[in-house]
């Protein structure tokens, strides 16, 4: 078991907590993921690692509640636990593996959309903490969604943007990002990391721009240690397994369209699995799916 | 009875198991085991145990049976084997123990397999547990995977006294006979979590939830956990594809990744909260072992299922009983017959899979006729999901982060046969991860041989 230490709600269904696992918070670099499970019939959740604490042995997860399982997790408080959190998972960024004085030189964007803004924050700790700096723009529908603002200000120069302009530049990440380009920010490196369908546009905006970008992928996964297959991707031509051959891929190659897809595959059941979750013995049917 | 025809396994209707995950096998009762046990001729030079990979003094344990004493047959079981009712199911005795039975010249072999699994399955009734050490060693060694090999190996050293710990990635050990073996053919609470209940009975540790070289490396383990041995039983690997057209539509799944669900995260119950597509018509492309149990388990979710398998009947790698059980089910049948590319409907769904019909020609290197395709003998069998079971290539997670271990030219990692021995001091390993995909039993074979290494590595270091 797992011991959750902290448990808030940052924004409507968006959860924080931090959580006692000694191995994952010894071993993990940005970039790398967890599997969670909520209890002992828990679906094995794949998670970003929002930030860690060594000495603490803790890690901390950002969710976002929008299936029966993840609603479960958001109704979890400190001195719960969690029936089990393994990881780390995946390949660290690549901006862990090169050279300090290589990353000094370039001018850096991350691009975070929702809840998409929690594994961005670790990168942009651990390249100040390298110190290199770095630019991020968060992206989010509303004001209230805009999450951890006082955190990454103490890393980076922070730009938020909100769909409906109730907070920072209005509009979507694309278009703030061509304006910060247009205001002379000459990126040469970009990470963006958020829903598939914002990845997919930022990548098509950075193609354009001539600035190479980073994607993370989050599809569907079981076991994440590569046994299943179920996270295949085509990457440049090529199938690429998300859980260890990423998930961080040269966003221009990745092939969005099938990748957003293959994300519809159990929608149905769970939402289905969810509506029982929610309506529990008052459940009749009515979701289209039950006799 | 006369002597030459084994006594019959009871076994639910082919029928009624066709809709239901409940053991397809109904094993012996005390009568029909005690009178099975009857035509062991308790030969002085006894072949069947030359054919069990780890060495079970077979014709001992029969004359327990004979005598009624079933505690006595389990101990000596138990000597050299840890997983019992696990391999009195799934192990195929048929090429192994029961293959050289001498009753097996004129006539049937003694049931051996179903011996085996009524001494297990009644000693559990029974709670008679294996012996353990008596004395401990002091010494650490970490066992990686809890499958097969590594329960065996871990089951060994614990007897000979060690102090053993298993690290497992999944959230539940067991490894393949959790993950990939089904429920119908090996139950999970009544059989295999009883089966590491009694090997952590012998005093050995389990810490699920560490993949080892992401969560710990082994260097770490070795030079700062304080393990002066370590064993490599993690298991089989990536599965694969066959880089046709179409197979990143939705309803194409690895048997890896179908099974899985199924077995691991109970999804063939409708209560379980992870999901599983129930196809309605499904093709499970390969022959093996696996593609039976995967073949099965879409049956019984309610699908038509048809194997599709580029060579013939005779060239099946999957066990005889396998296969056999699969057909009297309903499960369908293709051979001589290769996919050539996956259809969908413009949602990206499954609609269908072109064929081709095949031929065999000459032996290849395995000794088996390859398959050639007849040209303009494409055909399309629809359907709405199709399960590839085409074998797995090896993980590199541990062999690509532990300094000093060699891989060979399929990245297996290499270990001597004898003992397990790898590249690098310390280290054994043995399974899956060394040979490819196997058996159980094979695996379990060289968890045996590794164990020994180990003990003999620690007694002279």
């Amino acid at each position: 078991m797992f011991k959750i230490l902290e448990a808030n709600e940052l924004a409507t269904n968006i959860f924080q907590m931090i959580v006692e696992a000694p191995r994952v918070a010894q071993a993990c670099l940005p970039g790398q993921f967890l599997i969670i499970r909520v209890d002992e019939e828990g679906e094995r959740i794949p998670l970003t690692i929002c930030d860690y604490d060594r000495e603490k042995g803790t890690v901390e997860i950002v969710v976002q509640a929008i299936g029966a399982e993840t609603f479960k997790l958001g109704k979890l408080k400190a001195g719960d636990s969690l029936a089990d959190v393994v990881g780390p998972l995946g390949k660290p960024s690549d901006l862990c593996e090169e050279s300090i004085d290589e990353l000094k030189k370039k001018k850096i964007v991350f691009i975070a959309g929702g809840v998409g803004t929690a594994p961005v924050y670790p990168q942009a700790k651990w390249l100040k903490e390298q110190g290199v700096d770095c630019d991020v723009i968060i992206g989010a529908k509303t004001k209230d969604l805009v999450i951890l603002e006082d955190r990454f200000k103490k890393v980076c120069n922070l730009h938020i943007t909100t769909d409906d302009g109730s907070y920072g530049r209005s509009g979507m990440v694309t278009k703030a990002l061509q304006d910060l380009w247009d205001e002379g920010n000459k990126y040469d490196h970009c990470v963006a990391i958020g829903p598939m369908i914002m990845m997919k546009f930022v990548c098509k905006l950075t193609q354009e721009l001539g600035i190479p970008t980073i994607v993370s992928m989050n599809p569907i996964m079981v076991d994440g240690t590569g046994m299943c297959g179920a996270c295949r991707l085509t990457v440049g031509g090529e199938v690429k397994f998300a859980c260890v051959d990423g998930p961080e891929f040269d966003g221009h190659k990745v092939d969005f369209d099938q990748a957003m897809n293959r994300m519809k595959l159990y929608k149905t059941e769970e939402g289905r699995l969810m509506l029982k979750a929610q309506e529990g013995d008052t459940h009749h049917g009515g979701c289209g799916n039950c006799n | 009875m006369d002597g030459f025809v084994r006594v019959p396994v009871r076994e639910q209707d082919a029928k009624v198991r066709a809709t239901n995950f409940q053991e397809v096998c109904l094993g012996y009762n005390k009568e029909e085991a005690e009178s099975e046990a009857q035509r062991c001729l308790n030969c002085k030079n006894p072949k069947c145990v030359q054919g069990c990979p780890v060495s079970i003094d077979i014709p001992a344990f029969i004359q327990q049976v004979k005598e009624g004493d079933v505690e006595g047959a389990y101990q000596t079981i138990s000597k050299s084997s840890a997983l019992p009712a696990v391999c009195g199911r799934v192990c195929p005795q048929e090429s192994q123990c029961e293959g050289q039975c001498v009753r097996g010249i004129k006539g049937d072999a003694v049931s051996i397999g179903k011996l085996e699994r009524y001494v297990a399955d009644t000693a559990r009734e029974l709670g008679i547990k294996p012996e353990g050490a008596k004395e401990k060693k002091g010494k650490k060694v970490a066992i990686i995977g809890s499958g097969p090999s590594g329960l065996t190996c871990a089951g060994d050293l614990a007897k000979m006294g060690y102090d053993v710990t298993i690290f497992e990635a999944l959230h539940e050990a067991g490894g393949v006979l959790v993950y990939g073996i089904p429920e119908f053919r090996l139950p999970k609470d009544a059989v295999v979590k009883k089966e590491i209940e009694n090997v952590k009975s012998l005093g050995v540790k389990l810490e699920t939830d560490v993949v080892i070289g992401k969560s710990v490396t082994i260097d770490e383990l070795m030079e700062k956990e304080g393990f002066e041995a370590v064993f490599i039983g993690s298991g089989a690997g990536l599965p694969r594809f066959m880089n046709i057209p179409g197979e990143q539509a939705m309803g194409v799944f690895s048997a890896n990744e179908f099974l899985t669900r199924s077995n691991l995260m109970k999804a063939f119950d409708e209560n379980s909260r992870t999901p599983i597509m129930r196809p309605k018509k499904c093709v499970v492309v390969g022959g093996g072992n696996v593609a039976m149990d995967a073949a099965r388990t879409a049956l019984r979710l309610g699908s038509e299922v048809h194997v599709v398998y580029r060579r013939g009947e005779e060239e099946l790698p999957a066990r005889k009983e396998e296969v056999g059980h699969a057909k009297e089910e309903g499960i369908i049948f293709d051979l001589l017959t290769n996919p050539v590319e996956i259809h969908a409907d413009e949602n990206g769904w499954v609609t269908g899979i072109t064929c081709i019909r095949m031929e065999l020609g000459e032996p290849d290197e395995s000794g088996r006729r390859s398959p050639v395709e007849v040209p303009g003998s494409e055909f399309e069998i629809e359907c709405d999901a199709v399960i590839m079971s085409l074998g797995t290539s090896p993980n590199p997670l541990i062999s690509s982060t532990t300094d000093g271990l060699e891989v060979n030219r399929r990245k297996c990692i290499v270990a001597q046969e004898e003992n397990g021995q790898t590249s690098k001091p310390g280290v054994f390993a043995g399974g899956d991860a060394v040979t490819g995909a196997a058996t159980v039993i094979l695996a379990m074979g060289a968890g045996k041989a590794a164990a020994k290494g180990i003990d003999e590595y620690l007694s002279n270091k």
